[in-house]
Parts: structure tokens; C-alpha cells; sequence
């Protein structure tokens, strides 16, 4: 075994990449992770229910995942039709569509956040056509969830965009010869294929929206009970030093975007049998 | 179902998607540049002549620095050892490495007040020894690695996955030092994904907000990063300054966007070449 593994490393340096590697995960993401375990263990279960349970905590809860729901739902949406215009159409400004998805990764999400509720504000760009008709937009749930849009925005694009290139036009003209019309070619061809990389977009925006921060804080309002956002909370308790709670809510935030995580590997592995008994 | 109607439901589609991106995406950008110059010019180039607003970007760039140099090096030395060997453990090594991307910022933030704060064991020796991490700039440099940990060997791990360990074994078989293998072999085809990822790390790295502020204890002109220092301007109704401080950063972004089409298009067209 010890003269085999000798063989199947002819290329060196080996010990130096695996020793930087190591240490720096150790001391970025291994000690940091222990001590919240290690933090964890001194609390007492009574007292973290206590803490997830408060009624403040759980409207939390409904905010974040209700927005987080609603945001992805509808970047599921555009995101599919911009994935579908930038892979089958040509026109003018496509490369500087293509680029500009991109965009809620580049800015940072505190300025993505400033700029957009100073224009929904009552007295902004957009508020101020909204206000017109009494509808407010920042410091509501709509301000959080167009704050959540704007930043998962990529994801869906981004995950669907490869498979849709890939797929062959031949099952589409086969689909068209027999007679389906455009909606049903859609719908029962190229669909199906597209839907496991539509799942895995969503549940990473919509991951990515449980835990966003930055971009939320200024168009909330932060009002208790009605929108306040988990990590918010989380960022309260972390400003009065009460570490034991802060601990506490962050460990239903990590549960479930572990869940969320799950779900998604579970519904990628049936999706990809389906695909092998049909070939 | 005639061309005519494709041509409809093309246009309508296209249309959908620009009104999308233009409302979500571009009318933000310029909202920014229109509040930030609305005062004059004057006005703009005071907001961002504020001493602590040099100090914010003076601690920006730093810990940009700091972040986006470990985290080449250890891009590097981990995609080598990923994806040029087999070892047990490497699937938990991938997943750790990828981890800071699933975590909440906030999390990522409570995670080191956990580790270097008061209730930490460490605390008493670090007190000892003179270092403070938490509320300091050593904690802002630390949140921005962390929250851009993964980032640069993302990039690099599938061009070097693709390509196969052939080359190197050659090279090393003809008798190459490690340092050789690595700059006349391995490196010329990391070179677009390395600059990449390089780019998408300093973006990150500049404008992290939720985990920096968990651990910079918000002391101006001491631990407040650009983010930071916007959302001190901007809670205190200054609006100009805010919006002056963040059109350097959407400046960052759209050279970032700018660079991310350059290196697409000239890594495409290498591996073509390679074919």
C-alpha cells in the first residue's frame, strides 16, 4: 500500500500546497466553527428554546422566510425568461445583458441597499410614483423583497443559462414535426431538462436571501414584529453582548439553510436518475 | 404558428427582460451618481476629501490587500492539492473550503466575537500578549478573508480538474522541480481563472458589509471600512456624503463587470486554442 501511494504521486510539492491548505482552513474556518460547537455546548437547552422561541423571534422567522420565498419566486421566474432570451435570441446588447446580471455580485450590498431605499422612499424616483396611489415601498415587506430580487438576481440566470445551451434542437424539432406547438414543445421538452438546474438557482437564492444582511438593513425599517429579518436579530443581541441568544438564533439560521441545502441535493440526485433510466 | 408570431413573443420576451433589468439593475447606479453630484461638484469632491472618509478607504484597500494576498496563496496551494492528488478526507476539505459561502455574514461575524471575544478561552492570552482582534482592525481583516475564503481556488479548481495531471506527471518525470512544474505548466493555464477569481475576491472583499460589522465595533476613522462609513453617513442624513463614498464603489463594480467580460472572453479563447 506505502509503495503504491509512493507510485501514484510522481507529481511533487504535495506536503507544502496540503500544509498551507490545512493551516489556513484551520485557522479561517475549522477553530472559528469549533467555537461556536464548543459555545453551543455550554448552552442550556431550556434557555436556547426559550430564546427561539420568543414571539419577537418567530415573526422574524415569517419575515425572512416569507420575503426569501416570494424575492426567489420571482427570480425563478425572470430568471428562466432571461436565461431563455440571452441563450436563444440575437439583438442588439445582448453581451452587456449578459454582463450586467452579474451586477448584484460586483456591488457591494450596502450601496445596493442605500440607493435602493432612497428611491423608494415616499419622496424617491419610484417611492414617489407608488405613494401617489398610497402603496409604500421601503420600510414594508415590498421594499425587503425588492431588496432580496435585486440581489439574487444571478442565481436562477446563472444555473439555468449552461444546461439551456446544451440542450440538443433536435428533440425540439422532433417535438414541432410531431405536431406540439410552441407552448407544449416548452412545456414537455425542454422543461423537464432545465428543471433540476431551475431548483438548484432557487434554493441557492433563495439560501443567499435567508442570511442577506447588508442590502436589507437600511430598507427595512427594522419595525419588531413586522420587519424585522432574522440576521437582524441576530445583529441586535450580538450589539447588547447577549452572545448566548444571538448563539442561539443563529444556530436555526445555519439548521435551516443546512435544510434547504439538503433538500435541494436530494431533489439534483432524483432528478439526474430520472435523466440516466430515460438514456 | 408563423414567423411573425416568434418574432412577437421574441420581442415581447427581450423587452420583459430589459424593463427588469433597467428598473432593478441600472436606475440604482444611477440613482447613486445622480444623489452623490446633486449638490455640485463641490459638494462631491468634499464628501470624499472628509478625512474620515480617506481613512475608511485607506482601511478598505488594507484589508483588501490583506484578504485578496492570503487568499491567492492559499487558492492556490489548495486547488494544487485538490486537484492534483488523492487523499482521504478531500470531499470534507472541499466542503469546509466552500462553507463560507452558505453562512449567513451575520453568522460568519458571530463566529469570530466567538472565538477572540471575552467568553473565549483565548481571550486571557491574547490580553496577555497585547492583541485585540474584536472591535480592531485585525477582526475586519479576518471577517473580509473569511467571507472570501473560497473565492480564488473556486475558480482555478475546474480549469485544473479539466485539464488532467498528464502535463505535470511529464514534467515532473523529466525531472522539474515542484516551483518549475508550477510556473512553465501548470500556471500558463490557470492565468484567466487566477486573474478571475483575483477580481471577484477584491470586489468581495471591498464592499463586505453584515460580517466587518459585527467585528469592527464601528470606531470612525479607526475600524470603519467604506461600507461601514456609508451607513454611518447615511444614518445620519448625509445623504451627498453616503452616496459620494458609494459611487467609488459602483465605480469598483462596473470595472469589475468591465474586466469579468475581458477574462470570460480570453480564457475562452485560449482553451479553444488548446484543442
Amino acid at each position: 500500500m506505502a509503495i503504491k501511494r509512493k507510485k501514484t504521486r510522481v507529481i511533487p510539492g504535495f506536503g507544502l500546497s496540503f500544509g498551507i491548505t490545512i493551516a489556513m482552513l484551520s485557522l479561517i474556518v475549522i477553530i472559528p466553527l469549533c467555537s461556536l460547537v464548543v459555545f453551543t455546548a455550554q448552552l442550556s437547552f431550556k434557555e436556547f428554546w426559550e430564546t427561539v422561541s420568543r414571539p419577537r423571534v418567530l415573526s422574524s422567522y415569517w419575515v425572512s422566510f416569507s420575503t426569501a420565498l416570494v424575492a426567489s419566486l420571482i427570480n425563478a421566474v425572470m430568471g428562466l425568461i432571461l436565461a431563455w432570451v440571452l441563450v436563444r435570441y440575437d439583438f442588439p446588447g445582448k453581451r452587456f445583458m449578459d454582463g450586467l446580471i452579474e451586477l448584484p455580485f460586483a456591488l457591494p450590498t450596502a450601496v445596493a441597499g442605500i440607493s435602493l431605499t432612497h428611491m423608494t422612499v415616499s419622496t424617491g424616483w419610484v417611492g414617489g410614483f407608488f405613494a401617489k396611489f398610497g402603496i409604500p415601498i421601503a420600510y414594508t415587506k415590498a421594499g425587503i423583497t425588492i431588496a432580496l430580487v435585486f440581489i439574487g438576481i444571478p442565481f436562477v440566470v446563472r444555473s439555468v443559462q449552461p444546461v439551456l445551451e446544451k440542450i440538443d434542437y433536435q428533440y425540439e424539432e422532433a417535438a414541432q414535426i410531431l405536431g406540439f406547438s410552441h407552448a407544449r414543445t416548452f412545456w414537455k421538452v425542454i422543461f423537464p431538462e432545465i428543471f433540476p438546474a431551475l431548483i438548484s438557482g432557487f434554493t441557492l437564492a433563495f439560501a443567499r436571501c435567508l442570511g442577506e444582511y447588508g442590502s436589507v438593513v437600511f430598507i427595512a425599517g427594522n419595525t419588531p414584529y413586522e420587519t424585522e429579518i432574522t440576521p437582524l436579530l441576530i445583529m441586535s443581541e450580538l450589539q447588547e453582548y447577549d452572545y448566548a441568544s444571538a448563539t442561539s438564533i443563529a444556530l436555526i439560521m445555519l439548521f435551516a439553510a443546512f435544510v434547504i441545502l439538503f433538500i435541494n441535493a436530494v431533489l439534483q440526485s432524483r432528478a439526474s436518475k430520472k435523466i440516466g433510466k430515460i438514456a | 404558428m408563423g414567423r411573425k408570431n416568434d418574432g412577437v413573443l421574441k420581442w415581447t420576451l427581450i423587452a420583459i427582460c430589459a424593463i427588469f433589468l433597467f428598473i432593478m439593475l441600472i436606475l440604482p447606479l444611477i440613482y447613486i451618481v445622480a444623489t452623490a453630484l446633486r449638490e455640485g461638484f463641490g459638494a462631491y469632491a468634499a464628501a470624499l476629501s472628509d478625512e474620515y472618509a480617506r481613512k475608511a478607504v485607506g482601511l478598505t484597500i488594507k484589508a483588501t490587500l490583506w484578504a485578496v494576498g492570503l487568499n491567492t496563496v492559499f487558492g492556490i496551494c489548495a486547488a494544487w492539492c485538490i486537484t492534483k492528488f488523492n487523499f482521504k478526507g478531500k470531499k470534507i476539505i472541499s466542503t469546509l473550503i466552500d462553507l463560507p459561502l452558505t453562512v449567513s455574514p451575520i453568522i460568519a461575524g458571530l463566529i469570530f466575537v466567538l472565538t477572540f471575544g471575552r467568553q473565549s478561552f483565548l481571550y486571557d492570552y491574547l490580553k496577555a500578549a497585547g492583541i485585540s482582534i474584536i472591535f480592531a482592525v485585525p477582526g475586519v481583516i479576518l471577517a473580509t478573508i473569511f467571507v472570501t475564503f473560497p473565492y480564488i481556488s473556486r475558480e482555478i479548481i475546474p480549469v485544473l480538474n479539466a485539464q488532467g495531471t498528464d502535463e505535470e506527471e511529464a514534467a515532473a518525470l523529466m525531472g522539474a522541480k515542484t516551483f518549475t512544474i508550477f510556473r512553465k505548466v501548470t500556471f500558463p493555464h490557470i492565468k484567466w481563472a487566477l486573474l478571475y477569481g483575483v477580481v471577484l475576491c477584491t470586489a468581495r472583499a471591498m464592499g463586505e458589509f453584515g460580517a466587518v460589522s459585527v467585528l469592527s465595533g464601528h470606531l470612525r476613522g479607526k475600524t470603519n471600512t467604506m461600507p461601514l462609513y456609508i451607513e454611518l453617513l447615511y444614518q445620519g442624513y448625509d445623504f451627498t456624503g453616503a452616496f459620494a463614498v458609494s459611487s467609488l464603489l459602483v465605480i469598483m463594480a462596473v470595472i469589475v463587470l468591465a474586466l469579468r467580460s475581458i477574462l470570460e472572453y480570453k480564457g475562452k479563447k485560449e482553451s479553444e486554442q488548446d484543442r
